[in-house]
């Protein structure tokens, strides 16, 4: 009686050895984008490129279309087609990146100017009109004075589409009402927009 | 032999039974209770973070979009917390010598991360994926609240398996027109089902094969 019981709590205890500790599976040997790594010495998980090496799909061969330059030359034309759908994709990514300063219309008046942050110049300016598309996408991959870049947030063929967008505020900001299709021409006379 | 028991230990028996049932039934209630309690859930507990990061200021206040910052959320599993560097677009003017934001400019001049305490997180056995559930009409807000609200971030959802499966069981709940997702005041309509199943078939939302186990423990 005595040793059954003894055999009994022996393999119980014995049993309880089996059972893993709940650490392991949860926190894994292996890092998530972002997380912090005790391994690098940097602490990072995420790594920087390798030094003179390419990612995949990085080549980045077409000049024009990743720095909107010929030789040292801004390039004075979008690179790509200019579609209904590259417009669309160019308003929203404009929306989310250069509205709170440029304002949705373009004239600079944005949320953050209206906080203190320098007030950048209209879009409606000459100068600015006439300058080659090249300088937006330079402008955006680069930064301009006090305005940050915004390459690391903003993909190549997202800063033509966004320059194509701004190219469309600044045509129909001075639109005058002749240019306006007919069949659109009612809603804007019935004084609805 | 005298008797060992007396008449009245038949009541006592069954006032004890009665006990042991009841001790079990509220022990459980309140280890329930424990369990799904903020304390254990952390659900709706503001995290504090080295700098006091306002979602209810910058993105209610000043209209700032989610992707402005979590710039990787519709193209990438991670939604990605912004470096340093994005902050410092606007703090390299704003509020530049603003005592609360010291660690942001250390950070920048010292190019050591601010590393911010996790809110959301599942553990590492589970795979989760924002841009499919993005890309499929599910909203920042169905999974993580008010964040519009959020002086503080917080958790608004357990993240618990039951939770996930609770949607995937039957998306038609909870999925929204794509334009919608980033909309933080969106309610859903009083026939979403209804609705919910259209977006559904519109989006070819793969059903079958949302519940199984390889889904999300692969
Ligand atoms: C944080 C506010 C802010 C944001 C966001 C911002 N800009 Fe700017 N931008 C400025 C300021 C301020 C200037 C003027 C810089 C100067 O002259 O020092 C400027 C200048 C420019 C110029 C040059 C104008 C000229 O006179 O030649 C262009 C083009 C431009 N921005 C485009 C963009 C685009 C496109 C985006 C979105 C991807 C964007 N900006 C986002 C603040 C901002
Ligand atoms: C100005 C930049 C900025 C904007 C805009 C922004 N966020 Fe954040 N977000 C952050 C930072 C910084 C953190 C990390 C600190 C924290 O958790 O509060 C964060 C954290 C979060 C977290 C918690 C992350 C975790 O650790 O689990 C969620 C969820 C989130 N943001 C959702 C949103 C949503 C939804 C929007 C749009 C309504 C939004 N954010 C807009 C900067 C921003
Ligand atoms: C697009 C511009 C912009 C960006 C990007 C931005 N902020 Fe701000 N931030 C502001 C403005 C403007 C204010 C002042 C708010 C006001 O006056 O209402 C502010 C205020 C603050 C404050 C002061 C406390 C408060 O909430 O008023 C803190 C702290 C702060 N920001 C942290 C951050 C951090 C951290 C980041 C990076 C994740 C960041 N900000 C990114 C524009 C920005
Ligand atoms: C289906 C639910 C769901 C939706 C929809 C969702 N998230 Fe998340 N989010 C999560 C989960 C789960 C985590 C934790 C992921 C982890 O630990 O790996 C998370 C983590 C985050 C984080 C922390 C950093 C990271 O990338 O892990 C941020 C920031 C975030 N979400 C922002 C957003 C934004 C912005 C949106 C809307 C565009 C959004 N989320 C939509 C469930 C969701
Ligand atoms: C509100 C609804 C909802 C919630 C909550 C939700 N999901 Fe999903 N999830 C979806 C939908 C819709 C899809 C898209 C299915 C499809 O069409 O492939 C999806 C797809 C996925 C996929 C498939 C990704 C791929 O590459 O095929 C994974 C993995 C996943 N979810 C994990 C999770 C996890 C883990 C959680 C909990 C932390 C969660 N989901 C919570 C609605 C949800
Ligand atoms: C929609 C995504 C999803 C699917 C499908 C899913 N799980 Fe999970 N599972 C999770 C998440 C998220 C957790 C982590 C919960 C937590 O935070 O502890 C989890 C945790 C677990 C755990 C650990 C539980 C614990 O408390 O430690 C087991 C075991 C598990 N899942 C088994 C399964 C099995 C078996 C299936 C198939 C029938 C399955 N899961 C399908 C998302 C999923």
């Amino acid at each position: 009686m005595k040793q059954s019981f003894r055999l009994t709590l022996g393999c119980g205890l014995a049993l309880l050895l089996t059972s893993g500790c709940r650490r392991e599976m949860y926190e894994q040997p292996k890092d998530k984008p972002q997380s912090a790594s005790d391994f690098f010495p940097d602490g990072a998980g995420s790594r920087p490129l390798v030094s003179n090496t390419i990612a995949r799909g990085h080549l980045n061969q077409d000049e024009q279309f990743y720095t909107g330059k010929k030789g040292t030359n801004l390039i004075e034309n979008i690179p790509i087609p200019v579609t209904r759908q590259l417009l669309e994709r160019g308003r929203e990514r404009y929306d989310i990146f250069c509205s709170v300063c440029h304002a949705r219309t373009g004239d600079g008046n944005g949320m953050i100017p209206q906080r203190g942050f320098p007030q950048p110049n209209t879009f409606h300016r000459d100068s600015l009109r006439q300058a080659p598309a090249g300088h937006f996408y330079d402008v955006i991959t680069h930064g301009h004075g006090v305005m940050y870049s915004y390459a690391q947030r903003v993909e190549p063929e997202d800063r033509w589409a966004i320059t194509a967008y701004i190219r469309a505020l600044q045509l129909s900001h001075d639109a005058t009402l002749a240019e306006v299709p007919p069949s659109e021409r009612a809603r804007l006379e019935g004084g609805r927009p | 032999m005298p008797q060992i028991f007396r008449r009245r230990s038949n009541s006592v028996a069954r006032a004890s039974i009665l006990g042991v049932v009841l001790l079990l039934g509220v022990g459980g209630w309140t280890l329930d209770a424990i369990w799904w309690s903020p304390h254990v859930t952390r659900v709706n507990v503001p995290i504090e973070q080295p700098v006091p990061f306002s979602h209810e200021h910058h993105y209610t206040g000043l209209g700032i979009d989610c992707r402005y910052c979590h710039t990787s959320v519709e193209k990438s599993s991670t939604a990605g917390i912004p470096p340093t560097y994005t902050c410092m677009t606007c703090h390299s003017q704003l509020y530049t010598d603003a005592p609360l934001l010291e660690p942001v400019r250390r950070s920048l001049i010292t190019d050591t991360p601010l590393r911010w305490n996790k809110v959301n997180s599942v553990p590492d056995f589970v795979y989760f994926n924002h841009s499919i559930h993005v890309n499929k009409g599910i909203g920042c807000s169905t999974c993580h609240g008010p964040v519009n609200k959020m002086p503080l971030t917080w958790k608004a959802n357990t993240l618990y398996m039951k939770w996930c499966l609770e949607c995937h069981r039957n998306p038609a709940q909870f999925i929204r027109p794509r334009e919608e997702v980033f909309n933080m005041g969106w309610l859903p309509p009083a026939d979403q089902l209804a609705k919910g199943g259209e977006l559904v078939e519109q989006y070819h939302v793969n059903t079958r094969q949302l519940t199984d186990c390889s889904m999300c423990h692969r």
